[in-house]
């Protein structure tokens, strides 16, 4: 393996996509396999940190162009309000785990089935 | 270069996700949650998007690890080197995110419109450029998330602080 040429390869759109689609399968496997709520929500903010990444990475390779006086940053537009709704999202979710909390002394999801019969 | 420092920081951000969803020690998964959004944060600048790999540090890594963290010290319970065990299904959760991988990664590496190499960028990025857009183009959503972000915080506070039981 020559290590010079490295630096000469470019990473394409499919790369950064690939990266966000491990990124987010792994914030899939997160929701799916955690008993912790804290751990799920975590696992929320990684899935939408890799949405973000696609955004940003179809807006870097697909748009590279101005129309009139604004450049196209769409996609750059669109992680933006993703973040904040990620960061409104933690913030309420997060203030849900300590009621819930409060009252049942506990994080963990198995244990929450009191609306089920 | 970009090309190591790309790799550098993708395996540095799938890792930590990694890190996130196997540890068994919840507040590991923490700071790996944060060191995941700062290597997602380099990949935005090897993107040109410099305003929003700021943004990411600070309201990503400064601001919702850390309420992440508030969050797991408020509610720990027992011992901590086993607060985040997985469920009873985690082997099916671990098959569909798998087979969801894989399928993804079948219609990005068979799409030939995806084999796009970078070009030189020509396009803003910075915090100017997108202000612009912001304060034009996408004004009433820049408002309304204005709006939901004021909502959502004191919504928080209310629920976290809780309704007084009425003598």
């Amino acid at each position: 393996m020559n290590l010079s040429n490295l630096g000469n390869l470019s990473v394409g759109l499919s790369t950064y996509l690939l990266v966000a689609a491990m990124l987010f399968c792994l914030g899939l496997y997160g929701v799916f396999a955690k008993r912790n709520m804290i751990a799920i929500l975590m696992s929320i903010e990684l899935m939408l940190n890799a949405v973000n990444i696609n955004f940003v990475a179809f807006n870097r390779f697909l748009w590279n162009q101005k129309i009139d006086v604004h450049y196209v940053l769409t996609g750059h537009v669109s992680a933006l309000f993703v973040i904040i709704v990620a960061a409104s999202e933690v913030a309420v979710g997060l203030a849900l785990i300590i009621a819930v909390y409060r009252n049942r002394k506990s994080t963990n999801v198995d244990e929450f089935n009191w609306l089920k019969w | 270069m970009v090309t190591v420092v790309f790799f550098v920081f993708a395996i540095l951000a799938i890792a930590s996700a990694w890190g996130v969803v196997t540890s068994n020690n919840i507040m590991h998964s923490a700071l790996y949650l944060a060191l995941s959004f700062t290597g997602v944060a380099v990949l935005y600048v090897l993107m040109n998007a410099d305003y929003l790999a700021a943004v990411q540090l600070l309201i990503y890594t400064g601001g919702i690890a850390i309420m992440v963290v508030f969050a797991i010290m408020l509610t720990l319970r027992g011992d901590v080197s086993d607060s985040n065990p997985e469920n009873k299904v985690w082997g099916w959760g671990a098959l569909v995110s798998t087979l969801t991988f894989i399928m993804i990664a079948f219609v990005i590496l068979t799409n030939a419109d995806w084999r796009i190499l970078p070009t030189p960028w020509t396009g803003g990025g910075s915090a100017s450029d997108i202000s612009l857009l912001l304060l034009t183009k996408f004004m009433i959503p820049f408002e309304a998330a204005a709006v939901l972000l004021t909502v959502a915080l004191v919504g928080a506070i209310v629920l976290a602080k809780g309704v007084k039981v009425s003598k």
